[in-house]
């Protein structure tokens, strides 16, 4: 007699499109997926563990290593949150240049995420056009900090160095050279009848599933919830800004497809170039380094901060006992809830479709791992 | 033709025929070196950057380097594989693609095999490469491998269907399944040629030209899918399979693989040349003729119908680093809800055109 039987299919740690060491652990009856188990940890540093033997600003450069493409933003959360238990006010020029280089950093993260993407899809060329607007960014962040990935640049209380002079004509010029490339690869990809075929009606994430499970970011935005902690738990100087919050609609599909998590990112590139555009045009004069704290000795207390990292809601624990070390250091990582997700949205999709599903989600194992 | 050539010279049916079946490596290989290279920078300038740039002038030696680089490489074979069947297969997917040449007209003067069935006879020898494909999937034991061969038998045999129905249209236009009879057809200038209604008489041959044309864009459609290109390479889907039924070869059989696909493309693409565009026939007519040199007209047509296959290699690079891939269920879907319902009626329009 002829009998079926499930096939467990591993993909990766070394798979070209687990983005990172993510091991998936697939149960296909033929292509249709069963069921998906992530394994996760090959990345494993013991984060949180080594903060409690580190002073507050040596862990900076650790935080770096998280979400390694979104190292800004990451030290900007952990900066606010030290400054909120240190009660520091920091002067106004460090709040826009901290703005100008989260932003930056939102979309060089965003540019790897949509062109990882479309490589997952199998569209090569879009991938190296992103990456080629991004060397732009990180050539920005190399004249600020001199480091183009982990950057070391936003300090507690400040920043380590003032801007280069020239620094907001090149982000101006930045601007203004990337807004044609944008529509650019929308007209390459994101329009692209075979890339929506592909994604849209593809990994829908129902809006009550997604807050069920804590998702945040663009993908809990893409399911169709204006929610934003740049606008609703207003942090820095964002109240200041002008820009929209840009939600699923299902353009072409259901909402919350991989198509909407998608689009949702290249809205965001454009709120983004608002929002510098804003902070270019208004930065102040003034000392970067009047705010910086001699010896980072918060009072015995404990915080929760959480800003809006490019992949979703990056909240930082800290427990002070009063030490230059903190007691404890907890994160949570929006990868890694986005990442829990992963399972209901593949079940009865294709292997092909758990490729588009993963990429559209958009982790990074440096913060599922920490 | 060739070959009877090369009997009468020699007097050896063993000596000729071999020496007939090296024939057309001598210029598979370096076009292959030059497909690969061309790749790399249409890639390369497709996607704002330069390509090899280091390995002789422009990176010209770079295929060159690479192929040494393979040489050289271990001959890895897992061991838990089915090894004969693994050493086997690259050799069984080269084989059918490189057999397909026999019948290819490049000039007048030169075919492997004239034979009457000669396109019938490229679709038929062309399907060793589905056997090959899966033996390399199966004989891998690598679940990847393994999808990737079932994904590709599937669709090379669901795409060879409108293929073989557009080019029955085009035998119930021409009369003919010998491709050098077909070319011979198409004679004298473009206006003969079968996307142009070929050297039909009166009004039918406008009347054809639409119907030819959408026959045309079929097999074109569907010759990408039977080579494995983007937006149909889902056999080797890279992110999804790693690359498919070759993730477990390495050293020379990798290479046997990658000359495998490259002299397909050239293959598919000397087809639809010679179906459609006058295969070897010059677009213009001939210098040859109009100094007296006559030697000079093979030279010709070699030229024309390398330039036809390699602007069709082009066009299947062009596409591959513009478009995202299918689903293999999107993939089946075009095949069979359009082109193949496309091609049927296409065939059964063309044929009451002639025979009106």
């Amino acid at each position: 007699m002829l009998k079926t039987e499930q096939m467990v299919l591993n993909m990766g740690p070394q798979h070209p499109s687990t983005h990172g060491v993510l091991r998936l652990e697939l149960e296909l009856d033929g292509e249709v997926i069963n069921s998906v188990t992530p394994h996760i940890g090959y990345l494993h540093r013991c984060f949180e563990k080594h903060c409690e033997a580190m002073t507050y600003p040596q862990i900076i450069p650790y935080v770096d290593r998280m979400d390694y493409l979104a190292a800004m933003y990451n030290e900007f959360g952990f900066a606010l949150a030290v400054e909120r238990l240190m009660d520091i006010k920091v002067p106004e020029r460090v709040e826009y240049i901290r703005v100008i280089m989260g932003e930056l950093q939102r979309i060089a993260s965003h540019l790897v995420a949509v062109g990882t993407y479309g490589l997952d899809i199998g569209a090569f060329t879009p991938f190296l056009y992103c990456f080629r607007d991004r060397e732009k960014i990180l050539t920005l962040f190399e004249m600020t900090c001199g480091a183009r990935l982990l950057y070391n640049y936003i300090w507690i209380g400040g920043l380590s160095h003032d801007i280069h002079p020239d620094f907001i004509r090149y982000t101006k010029e930045f601007i203004d050279y990337f807004k044609p490339n944008l529509k650019e690869l929308n007209d390459l990809l994101t329009y692209n009848k075979i890339f929506i075929d592909r994604t849209a009606n593809v990994g829908i994430l129902p809006l009550e599933t997604a807050i069920n499970y804590g998702v945040t970011g663009p993908n809990l935005r893409a399911s169709g919830l204006r929610w934003d902690l740049r606008l609703d738990d207003p942090y820095s100087i964002y109240d200041k800004f002008e820009f929209d919050i840009p939600v699923g609609q299902g353009w072409h599909g259901t909402i919350g497809d991989c198509w909407d998590r998608y689009y949702i990112r290249i809205l965001e590139m454009e709120e983004s170039l608002k929002i510098l555009e804003q902070a270019i045009a208004q930065i102040p004069e003034g000392d970067i380094s009047s705010a910086i704290p001699k010896r980072v000795k918060p009072p015995e207390g404990q915080i929760y901060t959480r800003v809006e990292n490019p992949r979703g809601e990056l909240g930082y624990f800290i427990i002070s006992k009063g030490q230059l070390q903190p007691h404890r250091v907890k994160v949570r990582a929006p990868s890694f809830v986005s990442l829990s997700v992963l399972n209901e949205l593949c079940k009865g999709h294709l292997v092909a479709d758990v490729v588009a599903i993963l990429g559209s989600i958009d982790i990074v194992l440096g913060e599922i791992d920490r | 033709m060739i070959y009877e050539f090369l009997y009468n010279l020699i007097g050896s049916h063993i000596v000729a025929s071999f020496i007939s079946a090296v024939f057309p490596l001598a210029f598979l290989v370096p076009f292959a070196l030059f497909a690969v290279y061309l790749e790399r920078k249409v890639s390369g300038h497709m996607q704002d950057r330069l390509g090899p740039m280091r390995v002789g002038w422009h990176g010209w030696l770079q295929t060159v380097a690479d192929i040494i680089k393979l040489v050289q490489k271990e001959d890895i074979t897992a061991s838990a594989t089915d090894k004969k069947l693994f050493n086997f297969a690259p050799v069984l997917v080269f084989a059918g693609s490189y057999a397909a040449f026999a019948a290819i007209p490049f000039t007048s003067i030169y075919i492997g095999s004239n034979i009457d069935l000669g396109i019938l006879y490229i679709v038929a020898v062309s399907s060793f490469v589905v056997a090959g494909i899966l033996m390399a999937g199966w004989a891998s034991n690598n679940k990847y491998s393994l999808l990737g061969a079932m994904r590709s038998a599937a669709q090379i045999v669901s795409y060879e269907i409108p293929t073989v129905l557009v080019i029955l249209s085009i035998i119930v236009i021409s009369g003919t399944l010998n491709l050098m009879t077909l070319s011979e057809q198409q004679s004298s200038s473009f206006y003969n040629w079968m996307i142009f209604g070929g050297a039909v008489a009166g009004w039918k041959k406008f009347v054809l030209i639409p119907f030819v044309m959408i026959g045309f864009l079929v097999i074109y459609i569907s010759s990408l899918a039977e080579v494995n290109r983007t937006p149909f390479d889902i056999p080797e889907a890279e992110s999804e399979l790693v690359s498919g039924y070759h993730t477990e070869y390495s050293g020379m059989k990798f290479a046997m693989f990658f000359l495998a696909e490259y002299a397909n493309m050239f293959a598919v693409s000397a087809v639809v040349v010679a179906l459609f565009l006058g295969g070897y026939q010059s677009p213009f007519g001939y210098l040859g003729n109009t100094t007296g040199l006559t030697w000079l007209i093979p030279v010709e047509q070699f030229f024309w119908f390398a330039a036809k296959g390699i602007f069709f290699v082009f066009v299947q690079m062009w596409l591959r680093w513009t478009l995202p891939r299918l689903r293999v269920d999107q993939l089946m879907v075009v095949c069979w809800k359009y082109l193949i319902p496309i091609s049927f009626a296409n065939l059964v329009i063309i044929a009451l055109i002639m025979v009106l």
